[in-house]
């Protein structure tokens, strides 16, 4: 099956929803790992939107992203509980450990507050990080 | 046979508890997965004959079957940590399956839906409204005068939505009540729906929270027939904080942007689909199956102070020693909270500032540590409990860079539709660095060409200050929603209380 008949498939299986966007955007951007120019084009047409519309609602949230980054993430919480438990000061090593392999992206909160620093890789979450700690998960991601 | 209890809250699985559960099954013991107690310090807290072990490793195991570990806290519902609380909302935690229907009928589940059912609709939001409930998420409205709206309003179809877009920092009581009684909150929404005359609902959770999307997912369709003909969908967000706030999360279900709207129309009145609309927290919602069984409602009301009635699940976070949920009736202090229950700073460095209610939250000085957690006092000295996060931090904080992440989070996060938020937040952020590096050159924005009414001459550090306080002040009453509107506390309050951390580095 091609890229195309997958989308058509996708929107099908939520076109009887109310309000299908973001239902159908989640699966596009699992399965393709982005929603491009040619998906969005496409999900216009099948739910009767203008492209517009569309690449609005795809730039507006952070999960969509435009094209797909192969490199593996690892997801860095570092809002203001981690700061207060010292995320702050393992970032730098993080990224050295990532060089050009591994995403750092930043992400604000995942809701594990008094147990920081927390990171998360897949659906896999890791709380009470230290140095060593976050290193090796950037390293094993 | 022995049995074994062990949470599989997200939290708990973030500190190894599925690898000590597998270790207990491979050597036949019979693992029971259940909600958290909360006491996340001690995560994975394993329970074997009714005692609690703290931060268990596999290696532990031999020792706790051995009757001989040393890592024993006794019986767990006798912690102080627990003993001490009030549950209501939480009165499951630590203590059923989360997905076991059995459990939760044993414990109660269903009586509040129950009698509510053989209630008339305005005779369950006549109960609502005695029993004092105001809304969790942050802004405090009164429940039962939300619900009489929506149940007065016409329309074809109305909605029940439930907000668990918990984006705060320093938060997770919405988290860990859906993944540890999701049944509660099905409830709730199903009581609600009969309330107000709904026939669907939807959970609008992060996508931060994977376990909880599962969680709900299951349990709604384990509770399908007992809720039916009330039917509830769950929808994920997408990654964006501003879809917290009630009218851009409508939004967001709806397909578009999670842009903010202005009000009115409320969404009582004209809401998802532009439909009369409940939209109500997590724990707002969680709070109703209490309420409705017999005298549910009386005892709720005689929790509490003053307009802030029953009990607040308070999240206790950051660097401190003892973290985790500590549900109590409003009144407790912040001192109580941070030395007596959370145990100081987990560095054992003083205690430097304590953000309550999130990124929009004040930050609170020592010196207020006296203050009755209440909607009301925290108003009267410019703060906000919110959604009741209570975030500490020790001595090594530095209060300007705090005050420059919280404009930065909020120019991250500026959903764009209003001006004060969407351009006050960033220039929030320059002028924040020009306090703290003063430069002798005019700003970059004041020297442009179209900026007429702009001094051509450098601003003082001093005339910084001030034009900082009026851009707060104009982000705070012009702002269509609290992200922009409340930005200006944290803000605002750490330059009030730890001006020298804006002082320029020697």
């Amino acid at each position: 099956m091609n890229n195309s008949a997958r989308i058509d498939q996708i929107i099908a299986t939520h076109a009887g929803r109310e309000g299908p966007l973001l239902p159908i955007l989640h699966d596009v951007q699992k399965e393709f790992g982005c929603v491009d120019a040619e998906a969005e084009a496409q999900i216009a047409h099948g739910l009767n939107l203008s492209r517009a519309e569309v690449h609005g609602v795809v730039s507006f949230y952070h999960d969509f992203t435009a094209a797909a980054d192969p490199r593996a993430v690892v997801q860095i919480c570092r809002a203001e509980a981690c700061k207060a438990r010292g995320v702050e000061a393992l970032i730098g090593a993080a990224e050295a450990a990532a060089g050009g392999r591994v995403r750092i992206s930043t992400v604000y909160c995942l809701g594990l507050c008094s147990v920081g620093p927390n990171a998360r890789v897949g659906s896999d979450l890791h709380a009470r990080l230290d140095e060593a700690a976050l290193v090796k998960l950037v390293q094993s991601a | 046979m022995t049995i074994v209890r062990i949470s599989d809250d997200a939290l708990a699985l973030a500190c190894g508890a599925d690898t000590v559960a597998n270790a207990f099954a491979e050597i036949g013991c019979t693992v029971e997965r259940t909600s958290s107690w909360g006491m996340h310090w001690l995560e994975p807290l394993v329970e074997v004959n009714g005692t609690g072990f703290g931060t268990v490793t596999p290696d532990d195991i031999s020792a706790i079957l051995e009757n001989c570990s040393t890592k024993s806290i006794g019986k767990i519902a006798d912690h102080p940590f627990i003993a001490r609380q009030q549950r209501l909302s939480f009165a499951r935690a630590g203590r059923t399956r989360p997905l076991s229907l059995e459990d939760y009928e044993a414990t109660g589940g269903w009586a509040g839906l129950t009698r509510a059912r053989s209630l008339m609709p305005d005779a369950v939001v006549s109960e609502v409204t005695l029993s004092g409930l105001r809304g969790r998420g942050g802004a405090g409205f009164p429940a039962g005068i939300k619900w009489q709206t929506v149940a007065g309003a016409a329309g074809a179809r109305k909605y029940v939505v439930c907000n668990a877009d918990e984006g705060d920092s320093g938060t997770f009581a919405d988290r860990m009540l859906m993944e540890g009684d999701p049944f509660q909150l099905i409830e709730g929404m199903a009581i609600a729906a009969h309330a107000v005359g709904a026939t669907l609902g939807y959970i609008y959770v992060r996508s931060e929270y994977p376990h909880a999307i599962a969680k709900l997912k299951a349990a709604i369709a384990l509770a399908a027939e007992i809720i039916a003909p009330f039917q509830i969908e769950v929808r994920v967000g997408a990654g964006a904080y501003v879809c917290g706030e009630e009218t851009s999360l409508l939004n967001s279900i709806e397909g578009k942007r999670g842009e903010v709207r202005a009000k009115p129309p409320l969404p009582a009145h004209s809401g998802l689909f532009g439909c009369p609309t409940v939209i109500n927290n997590v724990l707002t919602l969680a709070a109703i199956p209490h309420i409705l069984i017999e005298g549910g409602a009386a005892l709720y009301d005689s929790h509490g102070i003053a307009r802030s009635k029953g009990t607040m699940p308070i999240q206790i976070a950051g660097n401190v020693k003892h973290g985790g949920l500590f549900e109590t009736a409003f009144g407790i202090t912040l001192h109580a909270l941070i030395y007596d229950i959370g145990g100081g700073t987990a560095s054992g460095r003083p205690v430097k500032a304590v953000q309550v209610g999130g990124p929009l939250g004040a930050y609170i000085h020592p010196d207020r540590f006296d203050l009755p957690f209440c909607y009301e006092a925290y108003a009267g000295v410019d703060a906000l409990i919110g959604h009741g996060g209570v975030t500490v931090f020790d001595d090594t904080a530095d209060m300007g860079r705090m005050a420059r992440f919280a404009m930065e989070f909020c120019a991250a996060e500026s959903c764009g539709k209003c001006t004060p938020c969407r351009i006050g937040s960033t220039r929030g952020v320059e002028l924040i660095d020009r306090i703290c590096a003063p430069q002798a050159t005019v700003d970059a924005v004041a020297a442009l060409p179209q900026m007429h009414n702009a001094a051509k001459s450098a601003r003082s550090r001093a005339e910084d200050i001030a034009l900082l306080g009026d851009l707060c002040e104009t982000m705070k009453d012009a702002s269509l929603c609290a992200l922009g509107g409340f930005t200006p506390y944290p803000v605002l309050s750490a330059l009030q209380h730890w001006p020298e951390d804006f002082e320029p580095e020697v």
